[in-house]
């Protein structure tokens, strides 16, 4: 698989490393939920469960072997193909900004 | 038709007429007491040691495509059961138990062969590992034996001793492991629970489960609704899909694991033999084909193929440690998709919903498990309780704490 990077252009799949689905970037906030069975339960979902579908799939991608930045990849999983690259930090900004 | 040496005597006088098909063809009935989805390895053994050990005959397997087309026919066939774990070791050990009688309790020559696994070690501290692992296998009635070098050379003269950066100081062997004919475990399965009266649908997808009162009913299928008593899920690499169709989300990701085969060459490798310094393990199957893989590709997928540096990865473990295998050519590669836990280890476990039941998450290890996993899994749907030797594969085990680590790796799949 060849990842075009936003800003390096098109790198070999092999240069990075993976982590998972994207939902990762979301991590519950500890302090919007006071009882503490209920913040397990979040922080279980969120660390173990998975989505999983077969289709298309946005998962972190980290250069390690590049400039080191994390990207989100938009994958379609069933069939490899690469549909949209961003930077992590954007997806994340971006967000944030939503939630505001 | 039992199937005997005369038999084939007896159907070869007759020019071969009267052979039977291995199974029937059934159309769905309106109603089962259990069904198992998924007619592959587990399904099937599933289905059949319901049906010969806990007397449940009125039962059906429902499948997508045909039996035995996902893992069960895309995997490198190995049986072993050398796992360090408590809550593993007691399953696999049952499992590999299962293989060396399965011949004869499914009258079917799955061509299970006994010729030995041995992992192999290059450092003091992989060595004290390997005796510990030995240890817990003998300790759990399973076999273990300690190779030194000396030992080795004998067996395997041909592989990289003196390699620099990761000498072969010796192995840990497990003379009952080994390999089976892995189509014909599905053959063998189907047609044995066929004779017990299981119905076996193929064709015939799931595309949703009946609900009633919360509770699992039966499945909705491309051939009409089937209502069950009890439903099984044994889809390994489409249990988030199947799964997700009962609002279901799990501890899995699915992932592509690669595998290859050489042409057919003379005998020379004797068991299977794993390398401890990198991902490659070897084989030759009875055809004379060298059976090799490596590690999983490391991201998701449900594509069936992977890509070349995993490729490359396994190429450079396999010539670093039998560079005999540069002359051999490639015939075949292909991958298989893994339900990869979040621990490296399988479910066999009731869901929050009644009447469903899951068997899935056995990462890259589904096969040798086959046996073990229909037996435990047919002792649940039979009787509501887990197997003795499977109460650690617990569905909500992340939540408990007691998670299932054998590589000690952390919760992530792509590092198991």
């Amino acid at each position: 698989m060849i990842i075009p990077h936003p800003l390096l252009g098109p790198r070999d799949a092999a240069e990075f490393t993976y982590l998972g689905d994207a939902s990762l970037l979301m991590r519950p906030d500890p302090d919007a939920e006071a009882r503490p069975e209920k913040l397990m339960q979040a922080f279980h979902d969120y660390v173990h469960l998975r989505d999983n579908p077969a289709g298309v799939h946005k998962e972190l991608w980290f250069h390690e072997q590049g400039d080191r930045s994390w990207l989100v990849v938009t994958r379609n999983i069933s069939t490899h193909e690469i549909i949209s690259v961003e930077l992590a930090s954007d997806v994340k900004k971006a967000s944030k900004g939503k939630s505001k | 038709m039992r199937y005997s040496i005369w038999s084939i005597i007896k159907q070869g006088l007759r020019s071969n007429r009267d052979w039977k098909t291995a199974w029937r063809d059934p159309k769905p009935k309106a109603s089962y007491d259990a069904v198992i989805v998924g007619g592959g390895g587990h399904g099937l053994a599933t289905a059949y040691y319901l049906a010969s050990e806990h007397g449940m005959t009125n039962i059906a397997v429902i499948e997508k495509g045909w039996i035995g087309g996902g893992n069960v026919g895309r995997n490198t066939t190995i049986i072993r059961s050398n796992y360090l774990l408590p809550g593993n070791e007691a399953f696999y050990e049952l499992s590999l138990k299962l293989w060396e009688g399965l011949e004869q309790s499914i009258n079917y020559n799955a061509m299970v062969s006994q010729r030995g696994i041995i992992n192999l070690f290059h450092s003091d501290a992989q060595r004290d590992a390997a005796v510990r692992r030995g240890n817990s296998m003998l300790l759990h009635g399973a076999d273990a034996t300690l190779l030194d070098q000396d030992d080795l050379r004998r067996m395997c003269p041909y592989l990289d001793y003196e390699n620099a950066r990761f000498p072969i100081m010796g192995g840990l062997m497990q003379k009952r492991g080994g390999s089976v004919r892995h189509d014909a475990v599905a053959w063998g399965y189907a047609r044995a629970a066929d004779l017990l009266g299981v119905d076996i649908i193929q064709n015939c997808e799931v595309t949703g489960f009946m609900m009633k009162a919360g509770k699992c009913v039966g499945v909705d299928t491309t051939r009409g609704k089937i209502r069950a008593k009890k439903t099984g899920v044994a889809v390994a690499g489409s249990t988030s899909r199947v799964m997700g169709k009962a609002g279901m989300r799990l501890p899995i990701e699915s992932h592509v694991l690669q595998a290859f085969v050489s042409e057919g060459l003379k005998p020379i490798i004797p068991g299977v033999i794993t390398y401890g310094a990198g991902h490659f393990y070897i084989s030759q199957s009875d055809k004379g084909g060298l059976v090799f893989g490596g590690d999983i590709d490391g991201y998701n997928s449900y594509a069936q193929r992977g890509n070349l540096p995993v490729v490359e990865d396994v190429c450079e473990g396999g010539m670093a440690l039998v560079p005999m295998i540069g002359k051999a050519k490639l015939l075949r590669m292909w991958g298989g998709i893994m339900d990869m836990s979040m621990d490296g280890s399988p479910f066999i476990d009731k869901t929050d919903i009644p009447g469903l039941y899951l068997n899935a998450g056995w990462c890259y290890g589904g096969f040798k498990a086959t046996p073990g996993s229909g037996w435990c899994f047919a002792h649940l749907l039979a009787t509501d309780t887990s197997h003795d030797v499977a109460t650690a594969y617990r569905i909500n085990r992340f939540q408990s704490g007691a998670a299932l680590d054998e590589k000690g790796s952390g919760a992530q799949p792509n590092l198991h």
